[in-house]
């Protein structure tokens, strides 16, 4: 990102602005251009500039999208959910709204992000193939997949993390959408777990303990920075699993949530 | 005045010391680690000096170093006080506590022991000493206190992680703090869930903003807020720099 070209054209638009802004160096300018973008009240020219900033990167529109495709998919998944009659009991209603809330909010985000380089919505088929046939009619059906969503979603924006690294406030609203999703995970599975009386199934991933097997491929492993960590802390290798979220690439998270998506 | 500490194998405490030193070890041999973190050991080298690590007591000043270490070095600051916190938790339950809190607390501490002692591990001789905490604002006899803690240090560590992503350098260290972060955030998830069970605090809208982000907050603001919770002075002016 071409963040002194940027405070140029700030300041050709707005001479004064950088004087008034009370941090000092260029780095804290950059996170407030970046706070603008959230902002209802955006003055046009302001959003040009942002709007520049975040085209710069090819790497970033790339992982943007991909994004978008995910938070397209949830963000329709819970609509249809949410709206389904006698699916949610009223005892849980809350904690869907939510979760559906965020994500129309993350969907919203990423398109004004992208702007004009933002993709069209997909056509889902959240049956996946008939595998989930009863997903909007059948409750357990319904948080099995939420969770396996979910679950999918930590790993898929962990899995880009690195791709961002060139794009620092890109990378930040990332994982600050990263740790929702996790949010998400850990009390869909909480749900899950209940309803299909499975108490191996916790609010974190123990080994690769999850509802859709193929989702949790590789969630059992042991080795960090290089080295195997069993026996760390006299812990077990349950404790140890848990501890550490595993990322997916991207190929992996289209394989698996390709059988939604129609077109 | 305080005294300035750069410890060498600090002088760690509670469970786990033992075999930290073997794995510590174990990363030094390691050849897929060497190749990471033994770059920036050499690089980070300045940073070594001979003082005395065993100062007992409080009022030492701790600095976090810079660069990649110093990150790492704030991680494994903050993983020392919520290991702490809930090493205390179960070993003084609070008045009522359900077999299924203790099973969730339980979790939850061995978790943050195994972050602890993996920052540790990885650090090596550039780890900062074990730090003490000072939970004496906590009532661990209560639950509301128990659990309010444990939201603030849980919801602490997420912002922490998540706004010191962008300060790391090497993207493997980056993806190390992303698969830790998502666990972070998974216990505040499951925190929030039992103070206020099948609410929206889950996912707060108190926390989580109107992109449905959550925090993001610098090293400085994080080490003001848990600066009650810790005796030694933290200072990481030049974490990620």
């Amino acid at each position: 990102m071409d963040i002194f070209k940027i405070i140029d054209q700030f300041q050709q638009i707005d001479g004064d602005a950088v004087g008034r802004i009370e941090y000092a160096s260029r780095r804290h300018f950059m996170n407030r251009v970046g706070s603008k973008l959230a902002s209802a009240a955006i003055p046009t020219a302001f959003a040009a500039i942002v709007n520049k900033a975040f085209a710069q990167s090819a790497a970033a529109v790339d992982v943007l999208n991909y994004a978008l495709t995910l938070e397209y998919l949830e963000d329709e998944f819970y609509k249809a959910g949410n709206a389904a009659a006698n699916l949610i009991p009223a005892s849980d209603k809350t904690i869907f709204t939510q979760i559906g809330k965020h994500e129309t909010q993350h969907v919203a985000f990423l398109v004004k992000a992208l702007g004009s380089k933002a993709i069209a919505k997909p056509t889902f088929d959240f049956k996946y193939g008939g595998a989930f046939g009863d997903v909007f009619t059948n409750y357990k059906t319904f948080v099995t997949v939420s969770s396996a969503l979910e679950d999918t979603g930590v790993r898929a924006y962990k899995g880009q993390a690195g791709a961002l690294i060139a794009d620092p406030q890109i990378l930040e609203y990332a994982l600050q959408v990263h740790s929702i999703e996790a949010r998400h995970a850990a009390v869909a599975r909480r749900l899950a777990a209940t309803l299909l009386g499975n108490t191996a199934m916790k609010g974190w991933i123990t080994g690769k303990e999850g509802a859709v097997a193929a989702i949790y491929a590789g969630e059992d492993n042991m080795t960090q920075g290089g080295v195997n960590l069993k026996g760390l802390a006299s812990k077990s290798d349950a404790a140890i699993t848990e501890a550490f979220d595993e990322p997916l690439t991207k190929e992996a998270v289209l394989a698996i949530a390709g059988p939604f998506i129609k077109k | 005045m305080n005294k300035h500490t750069k410890t060498k194998n600090s002088s760690g405490k509670g469970e786990g010391e033992i075999t930290s030193v073997v794995n510590r070890r174990l990363f030094l041999r390691s050849a897929g680690l060497a190749t990471s973190l033994g770059t920036i050991v050499i690089a980070a080298g300045c940073n070594d000096d001979d003082d005395d690590p065993m100062i007992p007591g409080t009022g030492d000043t701790v600095d976090l170093g810079s660069g990649d270490i110093g990150v790492l070095n704030y991680a494994y600051a903050l993983e020392q006080l919520e290991a702490a916190f809930y090493t205390q938790v179960i070993q003084t339950p609070y008045n009522g506590i359900t077999d299924a809190e203790k099973a969730i607390l339980t979790d939850i501490r061995d978790h943050e022991i195994v972050h602890r002692d993996f920052f540790k591990a990885a650090l090596g001789d550039k780890a900062i000493k074990g730090l003490t905490p000072n939970f004496a604002a906590i009532d661990f006899s209560k639950k509301e206190a128990v659990l309010g803690a444990a939201k603030l240090f849980e919801d602490t560590g997420v912002a922490a992680y998540n706004g010191a992503g962008k300060l790391i350098k090497d993207p493997n260290y980056l993806l190390l703090a992303g698969k830790i972060v998502s666990v972070e955030a998974r216990h505040a998830a499951v925190i929030r869930d039992l103070i206020n069970p099948k609410s929206a605090d889950f996912a707060g809208d108190d926390i989580i903003d109107a992109n449905g982000m959550d925090k993001a907050i610098a090293p400085a603001d994080i080490l003001m807020a848990v600066k009650g919770y810790v005796k030694d002075t933290i200072t990481g002016a030049n974490v990620g720099k």
